[in-house]
């Protein structure tokens, strides 16, 4: 669909002065942050992680005197994340960190983040100019329709919509109606979720006789999970709502790691909060801009938990040509697909290593098991399929619906969401040369 | 381990201010609030001939006009906003008597002023900069979450925004994280109590120091059994989001009530039905107006708490009145995990749902720690199916309309035709079993 | 006096009930009576059979999930109140009934139903104490009472 069809905010307001400045001059940034952060992170981080591997390759510190010697440098990878839980990369002594967030990791232990003052200060700033590119200003109303709490999604668009200084409403996540309500009643002018679950707003609205553009509502700042083109114009021609992707981690800082502006077509790096670079997963090679590859991402600003070349998984290309909307901030691709297994459900992320590990703390319970989503209406839904055992057999409907509710929980208390646990008869789940396949994904994503 | 009483330590001097003063700080603040309020249609009506200026002693408040939960729905949605819209910094929301929510405006000064109340009372009971605390509060609309994290932030301590629910979560923060302090309803932190205990944790493994618990009606028994489980000092604290969310009033280490932050409030306590001042210390309806609030302002606003105040010096050194424990409701709101519940909530969701009955009765106890509804609503010849599935769905789709009305989950019960109770005249729908 | 009953795990779909019978009839094993306990998804078949064992084997063999459990067949006087009287001896003694069903056929002005109780037996006691004859297996199977 060519852009022009639906009006962009007719006032873009000029955009942080960083994001256009001239490349040689972003890049002297870049290299002076680079070093900063290398020499905080090597002296530093409370496990000595990168001091250990950066010594066993004979690096220091003071080697990195280019960007270009980025590369030199060793990757952090997720699992490095679990192996120092909990504050094993922190670098700053606990009484400066002013915030802690988590996320689940592969297995059933989470991870965790930490953020100094000025690191929040540096999430809210990326947060603000993500806003100001989707054409969001002070007087703005925006519905921050993510879940509040360890997940970054929530507390980072909050602190970005006050520091933009416009009105936010934190409905959190869940309670539909309630959510169509405040919009409605409210005059919510932008929205801050997971696509998917605008789609089902958009679609109870319509069912409760609600006509999303005849409400204020004309911006989406959507993320957390990976979504389509064809769901963007889906969104914008059924509500009249622009809608822009944005992206980010927890590792990193949370959401407002890049952002689409109003060209909507790759979105821009904040470059000079974050460095970015492509690999070949396999080599882990630097691949040339432009080609497809993993995602790795080195922090330049961050004090609490500096990240080295960490490792995304996530599968982007950088974008070489200049955006027409003038930012310098190199643009990355949407991001379709990762170099790993995680799935992304409801915003969160699950491995199928954590649901395995939930369900084999349950005594009694069988190996094969199958994990199937589906998305209805908009909505993630997972349901676990697991094969009865004798063991777990009484004669009673009530020992059964028990044991779904223990499957339930345990799934629950490890990922954080709800599944449908459903029962089915021994070999009705197919296997592949002896092996169940784990994960069947209907969304179509 | 021991619970340690922490070092009394007062943030603010408005908190010690000699009481004439702050009773003429209070003076020229209601003075000016009544010229301010008058934006809002509701009180340029009621408050029609008064202006600040005639306000020349406080003794005169009982002549100005109350407001009402009722009066606040019937603004909905902008009704009792006193800024332009483009000047509010955040809409909070609290329960309404039905799934509507009254909108709570704040503008930036709001916001800023909230944060140091709540500040304040932190302080007061213990909270350190340097401190990691565990908040275990939703966040989102309602103001427990946000009006704990802000007011954390500002006393130099960090946040870990657990949030509610994930018990098990929880505890490996506590165990992993080593927080100092822990936010959350007081059943919850019986909860979590147990839940430790049953994880085989030792309270020595554990750093928690302090609690800070609100957001529903609690007991000293109560406290003793969470300082013993957890080893902390655990400190109450007040407030609605009408008013300004929790930071109302806070407890010091005397804990022999709740001081107000008088600065900000002017409170009362009323029989709820003469609507006259009962006698200093004897059971009243609290009853607060706003002195320094700019997004919605109300002026004695019925809070249908029943408490009682106490003028009386305490030792910490502040001169706020105090209040005791609110022991009782003068409407009929439950308050069940921290959420404001009104049996007309109920109704309007059964009334949602084609097959419902319009019979119903509203059960609360807590079987273990927690708070758990159960509502039981008579079947329909109708509704009435030989399948299973279909009996289970219609149980599922009642649970779902009280969960989006309400905003909690409740256990739904379909019971035969005509054996709930009937009433004649005034329903008594709730039977409250929990433990006073 | 307690007889076995094979419970079956069933996935509530169309032709499970079926193949479970013909697995059965295969095995040569008669089906006495049977009650289905159903969900939205699964339900639990629940069976007496002439030879308990068999029809254990023969399932599990077939890939399903079996399991053997004691119920009670009691003998209810076929008149009104017949119940009743039961329903109070049980009641009296605080014994919980967890699910019950009738037998597909009855003798005179006798009928026979099969209780799973919580305390089996101190309900066989009781009964018996109130002279409720209590069925075993070998009557059930012959049809002999």
């Amino acid at each position: 669909m060519n852009r022009d069809e639906i009006p962009g905010p007719s006032i873009f307001h000029p955009a942080s002065s960083t994001d256009y400045l001239p490349v040689p001059q972003l890049q002297a940034l870049q290299l002076m942050r680079l070093k900063e952060t290398v020499e905080l992170a090597y002296h530093n981080q409370q496990d000595g992680l990168l001091k250990m591997r950066m010594d066993e390759r004979g690096i220091k510190p003071g080697d990195v005197k280019s960007l270009d010697d980025l590369r030199r440098l060793p990757f952090t990878v997720k699992a490095d994340l679990r192996d120092t839980y909990p504050y094993g990369l922190f670098t700053v002594p606990r009484e400066e960190v002013v915030r802690i967030h988590a996320s689940s990791g592969t297995t059933g232990k989470p991870i965790v983040v930490g953020y100094t003052q000025s690191d929040i200060d540096v999430w809210s700033d990326a947060m603000r100019r993500s806003m100001l590119a989707c054409g969001l200003s002070e007087h703005d109303i925006i519905q921050v329709s993510y879940g509040y709490g360890l997940f970054t999604g929530g507390l980072g668009a909050h602190y970005g919509g006050e520091a933009l200084g416009a009105t936010v409403v934190p409905t959190s996540g869940g309670n539909t109606e309630r959510q169509i309500m405040v919009m409605q009643d409210f005059g919510v002018t932008a929205i801050c979720c997971t696509p998917s679950y605008f789609t089902h707003i958009a679609e109870k609205a319509a069912e409760s006789g609600v006509d999303v553009r005849k409400t204020k509502l004309r911006v989406g700042v959507f993320g957390a999970e990976p979504w389509t083109e064809s769901m963007r114009h889906r969104i914008q021609e059924d509500t009249g709502v622009r809608a822009y992707d944005i992206y980010g981690l927890s590792e990193i800082i949370g959401p407002g790691v890049a952002i689409e502006c109003r060209e909507q077509s790759g979105l821009h790096v904040f470059e000079d909060y974050f460095y970015p670079e492509i690999i070949d997963p396999e080599t882990g090679e630097i691949l040339p801009d432009g080609e497809e590859g993993e995602l790795v991402l080195t922090t330049l600003v961050k004090r609490a938990m500096p990240m080295i070349r960490y490792r995304t998984r996530d599968i982007t290309s950088i974008m070489t040509e200049p955006c027409p909307c003038g930012r310098t901030l190199r643009r990355i691709r949407r991001i379709g697909r990762r170099s790993d297994d995680m799935m992304i459900i409801r915003g969160v992320n699950v491995f199928p290593s954590q649901i395995e590990s939930a369900l084999m703390r349950i005594k009694g319970l069988s190996p094969h098991y199958q994990i199937i989503v589906t998305r209805e209406s908009g909505l993630d839904q997972m349901e676990v399929q697991i094969e009865v055992t004798p063991e777990l057999l009484g004669d009673r409907i009530r020992e059964l619906e028990d044991l779904q509710k223990t499957i339930g929980h345990a799934i629950y208390s490890t990922v954080g969401i709800n599944a449908k646990v459903q029962l089915v008869e021994p070999k009705s789940i197919a296997r592949s040369e002896g092996k169940a396949k784990r994960v069947i994904d209907k969304r179509g994503i | 381990m021991k619970t340690v009483t922490p070092q009394n330590r007062i943030l603010d001097a408005e908190e010690s201010m000699p009481r004439e003063e702050m009773r003429s700080l209070q003076l020229s603040r209601l003075q000016k609030i009544i010229d301010y309020v008058k934006r809002v249609p509701y009180y340029a009506e009621k408050l029609a001939g008064v202006n600040g200026a005639d306000i020349t002693s406080l003794d005169q408040l009982s002549s100005l006009p109350f407001t009402t939960k009722q009066d606040l729905r019937d603004g909905y949605p902008y009704g009792f906003m006193a800024i332009p819209k483009d000047e509010i910094a955040r809409i909070h929301g609290s329960s309404g008597t039905t799934g509507r929510l009254t909108f709570v405006p704040y503008s930036h000064t709001d916001l800023k002023n909230w944060t140091r109340l709540v500040s304040r009372f932190l302080v007061a009971g213990g909270l350190q900069p340097g401190n990691l605390v565990q908040i275990s509060f939703g966040y989102g609309l309602f103001t427990g979450g946000f009006g704990l994290h802000y007011g954390v932030e500002a006393t130099g301590a960090a946040v870990v925004p657990a949030a509610s629910g994930n018990t098990e979560r929880q505890i490996a923060i506590l165990r992993d994280l080593q927080p100092d302090a822990i936010v959350c309803t007081p059943s919850y932190a019986l909860t979590l109590g147990e839940a430790i205990r049953a994880s085989g944790i030792k309270r020595e493994d554990l750093n928690l120091k302090l609690g800070f618990f609100g957001g529903e009606p609690w007991s000293d028994e109560m406290r003793n059994r969470i300082e013993d489980d957890m080893g902390i000092f655990a400190t109450d604290n007040y407030g609605l989001s009408e008013v300004i969310g929790p930071g109302a009033a806070g407890e010091c280490i005397e804990r022999n009530g709740q001081h107000f932050s008088e600065d900000h409030f002017l409170v009362e306590c009323l029989d709820p039905d003469t609507l006259q001042p009962v006698p200093q210390g004897e059971k009243g309806e609290l009853v607060i107006t706003t002195l320094t609030k700019e997004g919605m302002p109300v002026i004695r606003y019925r809070t249908r708490d029943i408490s009682s105040l106490h003028y009386e010096p305490c030792p910490c050194g502040r001169t706020g009145v105090r209040m005791s424990r609110v022991t009782g409701r003068s409407d009929d709101m439950l308050v069940i995990r921290g959420v404001n519940v009104y049996p007309t909530q109920i109704e309007e969701a059964l009334l949602r749902v084609r097959e419902a009955a319009p019979h119903y009765m509203i059960d609360v106890d807590r079987p273990d720690t927690l708070d758990r509804a159960t509502v039981r609503v008579e079947i329909l010849p109708e509704m009435f199916s030989a399948s299973m599935k279909e009996m289970v769905n219609l149980r599922e789709k009642i649970q779902k309309a009280i969960n989006s009305v309400t905003g909690i989950r409740m256990e739904v019960e379909l019971v035969a035709p005509q054996t709930l109770e009937r009433f004649q005249g005034k329903a008594k729908r709730v039977t409250d079993r929990r433990p006073k | 006096m307690k007889l076995q009953q094979i419970a079956i795990f069933m996935e509530n779909k169309p032709g499970h009930l079926r193949t479970i019978c013909r697995t059965l009839a295969d095995a040569g094993v008669n089906i006495t009576t049977l009650s289905l306990a159903d969900t939205q998804q699964y339900g639990i078949l629940r069976l007496l059979t002439d030879d308990s064992a068999k029809a254990q084997k023969s399932l599990t063999e077939a890939g399903f999930v079996v399991n053997v459990t004691e119920v009670l067949a009691v003998e209810v006087d076929d008149t009104p109140g017949g119940l009743l009287r039961i329903l109070d001896i049980i009641g009296e003694n605080e014994i919980n009934i967890e699910y019950m069903y009738a037998f597909s056929h009855h003798r005179e002005h006798m009928a026979v139903m099969v209780f799973r109780f919580d305390n089996p037996d101190k309900a066989i006691t009781c009964l018996q104490n109130h002279d409720i004859k209590v069925l075993p297996a070998i009557d059930i199977l012959k049809g002999s009472w």
